[in-house]
């Protein structure tokens, strides 16, 4: 608990001081043939360095400090889900510039517009949880490989 | 903009790589938002509500930190607010779908070299191009 409250620190951090908790500034980044604002791009190149070497040592340890196993999904098939979803969600964050990280960060500002997106976003989940029924697939999770 | 200016958003992509990596290290999960929002929603059936309530609380208390320590944000937002329960809407069913967003496919997918989190990450961020391309130049719904 201790540990994801810490993790969430560190990233809601983030988040303000690379200023991508401004939609103003997402939106930069994604209007390619106006005034392209690049950050974006070299925030995510910087997250993807330390991200990566956690992956890599994950690999070779057995579990996790504080947890008896990973819970990383092991499903790599790209099927209609995974890319309607993607559609849907770059649809929705090209509209308003809102990712759900930001938009929680955002939360901190007290500005209506996030809280509105947040909640709204909540509904979007819940409507998903709905209709998810329809076409349910188990999730695979993969269990931590044994040490070597 | 000089090009050292581009230093500062890499070395702060790396605090949000570090959390990432240190929950997986950590907790042994995917520091994804909105699978953790969904967590914490208790609309997952594997989630860790908890986990993820105490990660959404973090990244709230850090934002609300580094804004009173480091840097008062300035915060863009120009939609309506039809508009934004609209894209709320479309992002909340779209990356419980897809099974993901920019954090979970984005920063821990890519790092991982997941192919569906490639596949998703190329696919959302031409979408959401396409959108502001559109929305901006074709129609000038936004400023």
């Amino acid at each position: 608990m201790l540990a994801a409250i810490v993790c969430g620190l560190i990233f809601g951090a983030g988040l303000l001081i690379s200023d991508m908790i401004n939609p103003g500034r997402v939106l930069a980044f994604l209007d390619v043939a106006g005034s392209w604002d690049p950050s974006l791009a070299f925030v995510m190149a910087g997250a993807l360095i330390p991200s990566a070497g956690a992956y890599i040592i994950r690999g070779r340890r057995p579990a996790p400090l504080l947890d008896d196993r990973f819970c990383v999904p092991a499903n790599r098939s790209i099927d209609w889900k995974l890319m309607t979803g993607s559609c849907l969600f770059g649809l929705g964050w090209g509209l308003v510039g809102f990712c759900p990280g930001p938009a929680v960060a955002a939360l901190s500002t007290g500005r209506w517009e996030a809280v509105l997106f947040v909640a709204a976003m909540l509904v979007g989940m819940c409507l998903y949880r709905f209709t998810a029924n329809a076409f349910r697939t188990t999730q695979q999770i993969e269990v931590s490989p044994p040490p070597p | 903009m000089t090009e050292l200016n581009y230093l500062w958003p890499l070395t702060d992509g790396l605090l949000i790589g570090l959390a990432a990596g240190l929950y997986l290290l950590l907790n042994g999960r995917i520091a994804g938002v909105s699978g953790l929002a969904a967590a914490a929603a208790g609309l997952t059936e594997d989630g860790d509500g908890k986990l993820g309530l105490a990660f959404l609380v973090g990244i709230i208390a850090g934002a609300w930190l580094a804004a009173a320590l480091a840097r008062k944000p300035e915060i863009v937002i120009t939609s309506s607010p039809a508009l934004l329960i609209a894209a709320g809407l479309i992002v909340g069913y779209g990356t419980r779908l897809g099974s993901g967003c920019t954090s979970g496919h984005g920063v821990c997918g890519l790092a991982r070299l997941s192919p569906r989190s490639l596949a998703a990450t190329a696919i959302f961020m031409a979408v959401a191009g396409a959108t502001v391309f559109v929305t901006r130049h074709l129609i000038g719904v936004q400023p």
